[in-house]
């Protein structure tokens, strides 16, 4: 081929590339750009939902004098630390579990096909059908839980699962560990699956302990694809609204950043304030993502890739 | 393997209790969607199926039309999706332009926004575009979710194809759009139906953006309706109806899922082990 058909070829393909991302990059920008640059402006400014003239108030949603805004308010505090709590602790428990599922799909088994389906059947079910199903197996009253572990002897009067301060949390992670283990359990047996054999079989064969070819062969060699996993359900984790919202709605023990957000919002029809909110929990994820991936860029720059 | 007896009752008795957590609380919902009355009150594992609650469902509430809205909304956005999904990914991943590393990492970050986020400004869009509590408001606004996954994940797909395949294409003088159309369409078929999918059950369970730009019983969509059933007295929730409910527009849901279990795995992976 002449070296100026190649060159031709190359510019028709740039110039059909531009074109095929136009209407992709038009429609993110409407539904992504827009709107997350106006709300960054009304953190700016006193608006309200019912509309009206608003003025720009400068960092007053965030921190004034007065009455001192979001970064004093003890209410957007508690819901930062009941949202911080809650990613570590659920992220921690479904990374765990999600090995143990996946370490124990990755033995061969008759019936394997059927028990990978069946931990499927949590991830499959919709959120809010989650949190009606266990807001119900957790009724104070007539819930299952209650009444399994009074017949069982482990609790002598039924606990308030999702009433009392203290275990309101725990709720909310258990339902969500419940739910979100089998990704974890998933994106971990891929990665297992992917690893060499021979290496297992060399270690079984020098006869090492099978924890320590876990610890020191499985463990470091799905580190990538866990670490990967582990950030991807620490983003979510973090924006976590719609277990919480039908759960528990606004409840103070168990409230979290995205449904402080909506409620000084929509509830409470104050849009420069909520828009504060949601700001800041937009500058928090932001900048955990720019981290994330400058380490992915370091290691993919790294030499031999 | 070679394993002792006692070592595989052990590793039987955990895949049962593995087994047993997954399905327990969805065949619960089940058994309590068929008593109605105050036979939920009692505690009990077994019933025999009484459909009450399951008509009650679509006579006391909008119910057929809230499973429509959500049928309507998730196969608009996907097919958008898709669409505008696969022509970016065949740019973004087989054509050479600068910029496009930065382009692939927006996209991305996008795609992890908290939906928290955009609601205020997105609120304002649809309220001017006259959008607010109708279903072309609800697809403007998940396309948020769906578009830059779309494009992710079709783009780590599509990067693995071969590049003497579209070479032979070219040289027979084939356009970019044809390329898409005859080469590359017909082997992206599996990873279009796991993105597809994916893209599908995300909208389906969406529930921040229904719950905030519908007002009426009429435009909400499944999981709105299902959070907000109510019952005739205010104190006490209808348990059985919710139950009823959730099972109706989870069973498709799973089957779909345990069908597609290979290609959806597939598609989880290219979008999160390879991102």
């Amino acid at each position: 081929m002449p070296a100026g058909a190649t060159t031709g070829l190359a510019s028709v393909k740039r110039r059909a590339a531009l074109l095929f991302l136009a209407p992709m990059l038009a429609l993110l920008a409407l539904a992504a750009g827009w709107p997350l640059l106006r709300t960054v402006w009304f953190s700016f400014t006193d608006a309200r939902l019912s509309g009206g003239g608003y003025a720009f108030v400068g960092l007053e949603n965030f921190y004034n004098e007065s009455w001192g805004g979001l970064l004093a308010d003890p209410g957007w505090w508690n819901a930062v630390y009941n949202t911080l709590w809650f990613t570590g602790v659920s992220v921690g428990l479904e990374t765990a579990l999600g090995l143990i599922i996946a370490l124990a799909l990755n033995v061969e088994f008759p019936g394997r096909g059927i028990v990978r389906a069946a931990v499927l059947i949590p991830w499959a079910i919709p959120t809010i059908v989650s949190a009606k199903m266990w807001g119900w197996m957790l009724h104070d009253q007539f819930g299952m839980v209650n009444d399994l572990l009074m017949s069982l002897g482990l609790i002598d009067a039924p606990w308030a699962w999702t009433a009392d301060p203290d275990l309101a949390l725990w709720s909310v992670v258990m339902i969500d560990v419940w739910k979100t283990t089998p990704f974890m359990a998933l994106l971990i047996l891929a990665a297992l699956q992917m690893l060499p054999r021979d290496i297992f079989e060399a270690a079984r064969l020098d006869g090492v302990h099978p924890l320590r070819v876990f610890w020191r062969i499985t463990l470091p060699l799905i580190w990538p694809a866990l670490l990967v996993a582990l950030i991807f359900r620490a983003l979510d984790a973090l924006r976590m609204f719609d277990l919480v919202y039908a759960l528990t709605g606004n409840s103070e023990d168990t409230m979290m950043m995205s449904v402080y957000a909506r409620q000084q919002l929509v509830e409470f029809q104050d849009v420069g304030y909520g828009s504060a909110a949601a700001t800041l929990l937009f500058l928090i994820i932001a900048v955990l993502v720019a981290c994330v991936l400058t380490l992915g860029r370091v290691k993919l720059a790294e030499p031999g890739r | 393997m070679s394993w002792s007896p006692l070592q595989r009752v052990g590793f039987a008795a955990l895949l049962a209790v593995i087994v047993l957590i997954a399905v327990f609380p969805f065949y619960y919902a089940i058994v309590s969607s068929f008593q109605a009355g105050s036979e939920l009150f009692e505690v009990s594992y077994l019933a025999a199926p009484d459909l009450s609650n399951y008509a009650a469902v679509f006579t006391e509430q909008p119910f057929g039309r809230n499973i429509l809205n959500s049928v309507v909304v998730a196969f608009v956005v996907v097919a958008v999706s898709l669409g505008l999904g696969v022509t970016a990914a065949f740019a973004l991943a087989r054509v050479h332009f600068r910029g496009r590393g930065l382009l692939l990492v927006t996209i991305l970050s996008v795609s992890m926004f908290p939906q928290v986020a955009v609601l205020s400004g997105m609120f304002e869009l649809i309220r001017s575009l006259g959008l607010y509590n109708s279903l072309a408001g609800l697809i403007l606004a998940n396309m948020l979710l769906t578009l830059p996954f779309t494009v992710w994940v079709l783009t780590t797909f599509m990067r693995e194809l071969p590049k003497e395949l579209e070479d032979a294409a070219y040289m027979d003088g084939a356009t970019p759009l044809q390329v898409i159309r005859y080469v590359f369409l017909p082997l992206l078929g599996p990873a279009m139906a796991a993105t597809g999918l994916l893209a599908f059950i995300v909208a389906w369970n969406e529930f921040l953006f229904a719950l905030t730009f519908t007002l009426s019983n009429e435009m909400r969509t499944v999981p709105v309706a299902i959070a907000l059933i109510t019952g005739a007295s205010t104190y006490e929730l209808p348990w059985g109806n919710i139950m009823a409910a959730s099972v109706i527009v989870t069973v498709p849901l799973i089957a779909l899922v345990l069908v597609f279990q290979r290609r959806i795995v597939a598609g989880l992976t290219a979008g999160a082990v390879k991102g």
